[in-house]
């Protein structure tokens, strides 16, 4: 039984080529071609490195439509996450009757992916000039949105809440497992400590679920900055967010130098990319409470 | 709980539920209202009978199951792969698949005008058949987020390595194991994303728009621009297709649930 250890052959590894099927199409189809918006951000038409097209952000309307998107962003996500904690913690705190429970949760689901075209005229059908609810308080109540509360569907507020639609079930989708995760032992030891429900809240609950609110938070603002089609089927381009001005841009409405419509997509990632690395970062630290 | 409790609770509630129900009764309501005076499906009617309708409703569906076939065949290997084989790259794969929540999907398609024009070295836009398989290559990756994690969740709750192995004892091939013994035991999972695939691609309007595609979404838009209550009765007909992709994976999710994996 003197053998000779194997002599170590040498075996080249093709474990890695059974995942070049997906790596080559998302190389492809996502991440070349968002490298080269990326790349012909800092390039002349000729090919030169050049920081004008961002510098060219600055010119026009461009500003404009960068802070009227962050604008609508930031208030849909706030008062989606606002409404949607309201909504999760109702049911989870037993406010309203368990059973609603397992329905919210399924029409949160489904309403959370429900975004775009036909969404708009839901919305043009609702408040709209001669939509259901502007009829009707009309004619109940003598309020004319459009006079009385300066309210129009084809605006920042307009644009916002038929958002709201599509926010707030995705804030009770995410924080409705936050808020289950808070231990009914947290709280007894705050109230065996001589803790009010308002120190509670202020002192244990709040801090815990903080990185989760504010990680949702960020989540909102990049799913409502992104879109599109909702927006552009609700105001045309009347209401001038960015990805409206790049949709145009790329439509060639607006004929201009290519390169700056580039930087302008550019800058959508980099936004985009901040609101989900804040999420992630935040998910990261809501996660060591919720084990 | 304090009775202020559960007041302030039901307010809460009623007021979401609203914000929720009204828009669509609206748009309901509205869509009934192409007749004067009285409620009618004349708005139906007339996009039912509109082959514009017909054509671009049809372009959709089948793009959309286009979509589903080149979505399960790029993630079912990919996920059961990382699963058997690379376990250490799936934080990798996993941030690749979650990509498209982070880039706009207007930028990724501004990106494949600019890539895939004539001029280039895959001119994929040159030509229609080049331009659909783009859009459809497009739509797999808007899809790729929940196709992949519903694909990965399914094959948690199977024994990948061991259902391997037994059916390469009994010679299998790599191909005959992803058709007869992965796909079929994760069935349930590939459904629900199939579904989800499917209720994104029937609507999608801004790369079907930009690609210039005679897609459903893009016909929809332009027929809010040009007439006042076939719109209204469109989006109801989306809506309606939506929600029943949806409801279809509670449906198929439930139901796989309660049955045993097959092993």
């Amino acid at each position: 039984m003197n053998q000779a250890p194997p002599v170590p052959r040498l075996r080249l590894n093709f474990t890695w080529l059974g995942l070049m099927p997906f790596v080559i199409f998302v190389g492809l189809f996502l991440v070349l071609p968002t490298m080269h918006i990326v790349i012909g951000a800092f390039q002349t038409p000729e090919g030169t490195f050049t920081l004008q097209n961002i510098l060219d952000l600055n010119s026009g309307t461009i500003p404009s439509s960068y802070w009227i998107s962050i604008k609508v962003s930031v208030a849909s996500a706030a008062i989606g996450c606002l409404v949607g904690f309201g909504m999760a913690a109702a049911v989870t705190f037993r406010a309203v009757p368990r059973w609603i429970r397992s329905p919210l949760m399924t029409f949160s689901g489904v309403a959370s992916n429900f975004a775009g075209v036909p969404l708009a005229f839901a919305f043009l059908a609702t408040l709209g000039p001669v939509g259901l609810v502007t009829v009707m308080l009309r004619q109940n109540f003598g309020i004319v949105l459009q006079r009385d509360l300066g309210f129009n569907i084809l605006s920042f507020w307009g644009l916002t809440i038929t958002y709201l639609f599509f926010q707030i079930p995705l804030m009770i989708l995410i924080i409705t497992p936050a808020l289950e995760g808070l231990r009914r032992e947290w709280r007894e030891a705050a109230e065996v400590l001589g803790a009010t429900g308002m120190q509670y809240w202020r002192m244990v609950a709040l801090p815990i679920l903080f990185p989760s609110l504010l990680g949702t938070f960020a989540l909102l603002f990049a799913n409502s900055f992104g879109a599109v089609a909702t927006a552009y089927a609700l105001t045309g381009s009347s209401l001038n967010i960015i990805p409206i001005q790049l949709f145009a841009q790329i439509r060639g409405d607006v004929l201009g130098n290519p390169n700056l419509g580039y930087a302008m997509a550019f800058g959508m990632i980099v936004v985009t990319a901040i609101a989900n690395v804040v999420y992630i970062w935040l998910r990261i630290r809501a996660e060591r409470w919720l084990k | 709980m304090s009775v202020w409790t559960r007041i302030v609770g039901w307010a809460v509630l009623i007021f979401g539920l609203l914000y929720f129900f009204l828009p669509l009764s609206g748009l309901f309501e509205f869509s009934l209202k192409a007749r004067r005076g009285v409620y009618s499906f004349d708005a139906y009617r007339e996009v039912f009978a509109d082959p514009q309708f017909q054509a671009t409703f049809t372009y959709s569906v089948v793009m959309a199951l286009v979509t589903i076939v080149i979505g399960i065949l790029i993630v079912v290997p990919t996920a059961f792969w990382v699963r058997l084989k690379m376990p250490w790259a799936r934080p990798y794969v996993e941030f690749l698949t979650l990509l498209p929540l982070v880039i706009p999907a207007i930028v990724v398609v501004f990106g494949y005008i600019r890539l895939y024009n004539t001029a280039s070295w895959l001119p994929l836009t040159g030509s229609i058949f080049g331009t659909n398989t783009l859009l459809a290559f497009g739509y797999t990756i808007l899809a790729l987020p929940y196709m992949y994690r519903a694909v990965d969740t399914g094959l948690r709750t199977i024994d990948v390595a061991t259902l391997t192995e037994a059916a390469q004892i009994l010679g299998a091939g790599w191909f005959t194991i992803l058709r007869r013994v992965i796909l079929p035991n994760v069935v349930p999972a590939v459904l629900s994303g199939a579904f989800l695939t499917f209720a994104i691609v029937i609507g999608e309007f801004t790369l079907a728009a930009l690609l210039d595609r005679p897609a459903f979404g893009p016909y929809l838009q332009r027929i809010g621009a040009n007439k006042a209550y076939e719109p209204f009765a469109l989006s109801v007909i989306a809506f309606t297709i939506t929600w029943a992709c949806l409801a279809l994976i509670q449906f198929v999710s439930r139901f796989s649930k309660a049955a045993p994996a097959r092993h």
